[in-house]
């Protein structure tokens, strides 16, 4: 940072532009930041997928052939906690690092060092959690729910080494999300009202919300088992007054607004590609937040509707299935906005635009399973069944996997300077989309037809279904080396992408490509 | 360095967070190592939380540099009254947390353990309760003697707090100290009631479910009381040292909002937890 202007760089120290292994280390950088998140994002991705081969491959045939029940469980705990953990919601995080100063035209977040800490404190995090593998009583087997009584009486280190996992997990989360909240609103260029913002920052914006809100309450839920545990406590123990389903209550609070803050920045993402490869404005821009804002709330009144089977009282399971039944007319909105900003447009089918479309396909199906989830007499046939792994997967990952994907290759060439390949990106897409079709689709059905969930072996009548399932999964897995491929490449070169390749609207393209280390120093005036 | 104050303050690259993340898992890995009887455990947390002063301390001093050298111009002071602002939500919900755990217990979970005609038939499931496999009757803690000079305690420091800040917006250095080292006096004071407290209750953490609910309410509030204190007696510091002046001083305003929260934290407890 030898150059020139006292205004632009007595702002910040007298630090230049660090390189080596302290560039990464003491980052206070939001592209830095966004980057080694989106990285860990996808190193988690590919671990927690492998997982997941590993439960594909046992439940190829009927039978235990490769290992013992209790690993499968270790398998199917592990594989949810890294993906909703790692993967998922660090591709978030990356994106927000990367593109909200970008796209509201201020040059970094509003606590860049708080920022850091927020990326870094990811990998104690993980090293526990991986760490927990390998000590005696192996990783943690209850599901990533982690329910009490089993939760309590686990003696394996692991549990406790996963708990404090989460809460350092936590403690990331919350000061991220209000690092992004501060920055969003305090921090906007100059005539960048809060409707003008993209809508990308204002599901961030709710999200962070979400986060601040349920995170300390996962907290609280694990404090108390970490007491039980160890401690005397009762909270989960009906012999002391307690009650097991106490933690469901208080894990679900949580846990519900966590899979909108899974998938509201997914439909931030879409919301941005769609426009642009529609060449028209997003539809109801206005409506769109208002959804959204919809979504956040009533996130916070639903959290039973994961609880029916428990025997709660009637009037309660009531109240549940009805406030759930009102999130799919939100989102409804937000579904038909993005099919009226496409009618009409002028449209062409890049990389990113095919994702988007698939995820507004895909992950609408994804919300039939689930509304189907929601209605109770169904829900008590379907809960802890298939159907319900068929209906997450549908939402998570044609959902915000697929948005995340579409996203990457959309800023790709913000990012590196060079357009990516887009052949081999839409052989990636169209694999990964058929591959994620055979693997899921079918689980509606053994889910209706009574497959329990988290099972090592089944009964035979379920057994072609899980080979279509397992034969899915392979291709689906491999698929994905596709996409480590194409990124890679992307890199190291290709066509010179220029500042506006997809022309765009937007702030984050009106900067160079790849985007200069600082940006925005001086904030545009928006009009 | 000079103090342009036009753009938005960039802080250099630094290792601090690094450092955080170093401690954070040092205490983790040695409270689990801790919990599960490995000998080095209680060393490795010690070490931590060692790691993690020596944390505060740098991080904070960086951070009052950089204030007093007049990079912090108008608007990274909104950014940090919003930061403190959502931090203290955060700390609200998790304490929401306990208490919807206490709700549940006592409106729901009792009165079904109660209703079991299979299962410990006698119960009866009012509160307060060990539980219906308590061995021994339960005495529960009275609100009318400590507790209530707690809260009387509490709300006095709120004011003496207060009194501090009208000094401070005045330039009355006097009235700003006296006020911050009585509010210090009586959360110490507090502290040490509350410790009383436990070492005479006639219950433990471990005597079901009001044990468990009141240790974890009261516990984590006196921790956050603890911190609290430890943060205003730096504030007093600072304040000594000229830190602040009367229109510019969210140091203390930031910690005096963590003190009325924590001061409510306590009216809510006073209420749910020992009265009702």
């Amino acid at each position: 940072m030898s150059t020139t202007t006292a205004t632009h760089h007595d702002d910040h120290g007298d630090h230049g532009h660090p390189t080596g292994v302290m560039r990464w280390v003491a980052s206070t950088n939001h592209k830095d930041i966004g980057t080694m998140y989106l990285w860990f994002s996808l190193f988690m991705f590919f671990f927690a997928g492998a997982l997941a081969l590993g439960i594909r491959a046992e439940l190829f045939q009927p039978g235990l052939q490769f290992m013992e029940p209790e690993n499968f469980n270790r398998l199917t705990t592990l594989h949810g906690l890294i993906m909703i953990f790692g993967a998922i919601m660090p591709a978030f995080v990356g994106f927000a690092n990367w593109m909200i100063p970008l796209m509201i035209g201020t040059s970094d977040l509003a606590f860049p060092r708080l920022n850091n800490m927020s990326f870094w404190l990811m990998v104690p995090a993980a090293i526990l959690l991986i760490a927990s593998i390998f000590v005696p009583g192996g990783a943690i087997a209850g599901g990533w729910t982690m329910y009490p009584p089993l939760s309590v009486q686990n003696p394996s280190m692991a549990v406790d080494m996963s708990i404090l996992a989460l809460h350092i997990l936590g403690i990331s989360s919350i000061v991220g999300s209000i690092n992004i909240i501060t920055t969003i609103l305090n921090m906007r260029a100059p005539g960048m009202t809060l409707m003008k913002m993209p809508l990308f920052v204002w599901t961030w914006l709710i999200t962070a919300f979400l986060l601040i809100a349920s995170m300390p309450v996962l907290a609280g839920a694990l404090t108390m088992l970490l007491t039980d545990r160890h401690f005397g406590t009762a909270f989960f123990d009906a012999a002391g007054g307690g009650d097991p389903v106490l933690f469901q209550h208080v894990f679900w609070f949580f846990g519900h607004p966590e899979v909108y803050i899974l998938i509201l920045p997914a439909f931030g993402l879409v919301s941005t590609m769609i426009p642009t490869f529609a060449r028209k404005p997003l539809f109801g821009y206005a409506s769109m937040v208002y959804a959204t804002a919809a979504i956040a709330l009533l996130s916070f009144v639903v959290w039973a509707h994961h609880m029916f089977t428990t025997g709660m009282p009637v009037a309660g399971q009531l109240f549940f299935m009805y406030s759930t039944m009102l999130i799919s007319i939100p989102t409804g909105v937000k579904v038909f906005n993005w099919i009226a900003t496409m009618w009409q447009g002028s449209m062409t089918f890049e990389t990113p635009m095919l994702f988007s479309i698939a995820f507004v396909f895909l992950f609408t199906l994804g919300g039939f399973s689930g509304l189907v989830c929601a209605i109770l007499p169904v829900d008590i046939q379907v809960q802890d069944t298939y159907y319900v792994v068929a209906h997450f997967h549908y939402v998570l990952f044609s959902g915000a996997a697929m948005a995340i994907m579409g996203a990457v290759y959309y800023w790709l060439p913000k990012w590196t300077g060079f357009m990516y390949d887009e052949t081999l990106g839409k052989w990636h897409f169209w694999l990964t989309t058929i591959a994620f079709n055979i693997t899921f689709f079918p689980m509606h059905f053994t889910g209706l037809a009574g497959m329990p969930r988290r099972v090592p072996d089944y009964a035979l009548q379920f057994a072609e279904f899980n080979m279509i399932s397992s034969i899915g999964a392979f291709a689906l897995g491999v698929s994905q080396l596709l996409f480590l491929y194409v990124v890679i490449k992307a890199i190291r070169g290709g066509k010179p992408a220029g500042d506006n390749p997809w022309e765009a609207e937007g702030l984050e393209w009106t900067v160079a490509s790849p985007a200069p280390f600082h940006t925005f120093e001086t904030p545009p005036t928006v009009k | 360095m000079s103090q342009n104050t036009n753009n938005y303050y960039l802080p250099a690259p630094s290792l601090w967070p690094l450092i955080a993340s170093i401690a954070l898992f040092m205490m983790a890995g040695g409270l689990a190592m801790d919990l599960n009887d490995i000998a080095s455990g209680n060393y490795v947390l010690i070490a931590g939380t060692l790691v993690f002063i020596y944390l505060l301390f740098g991080w904070f001093k960086e951070v009052i540099t950089e204030s007093l050298s007049g990079f912090y111009n108008k608007q990274v002071d909104t950014s940090f009254r919003w930061g403190m602002g959502w931090f203290i939500f955060s700390e609200v919900m998790f304490f929401a947390g306990f208490f919807g755990a206490l709700f549940y217990i006592r409106t729901f979970a009792l009165k079904w353990i109660s209703q079991s005609t299979i299962v410990w038939p006698d119960f009866a499931g009012t509160w307060p309760t060990s539980g219906p496999a308590a061995t021994q009757a339960l005495e529960a803690m009275a609100p009318w003697g400590l507790p209530a000079y707690n809260t009387l305690i509490l709300l006095i420091s709120g004011a003496t707090l207060t009194y501090a800040h009208w000094g401070l917006m005045k330039d009355n250095r006097k009235q700003t100290i006296i006020g911050l080292a009585l509010t210090v006096a009586l959360g110490a004071v507090f502290l040490y009631l509350q410790v009383h407290e436990y070492a005479e209750a006639a219950f433990t953490m471990d005597s079901g479910i009001y044990g468990s609910t009141f240790y974890m309410l009261t516990g984590f509030h006196g921790l956050h009381v603890t911190m609290g204190t430890i943060m205003l007696l730096i504030i007093l510091f600072r304040v000594i040292k000229g830190h602040f002046s009367s229109k510019d001083h969210f140091g203390f305003e930031a910690v005096a909002w963590y003190w009325h929260f924590v001061d409510v934290v306590w009216l809510f407890l006073f209420v749910f937890v020992y009265w009702l």
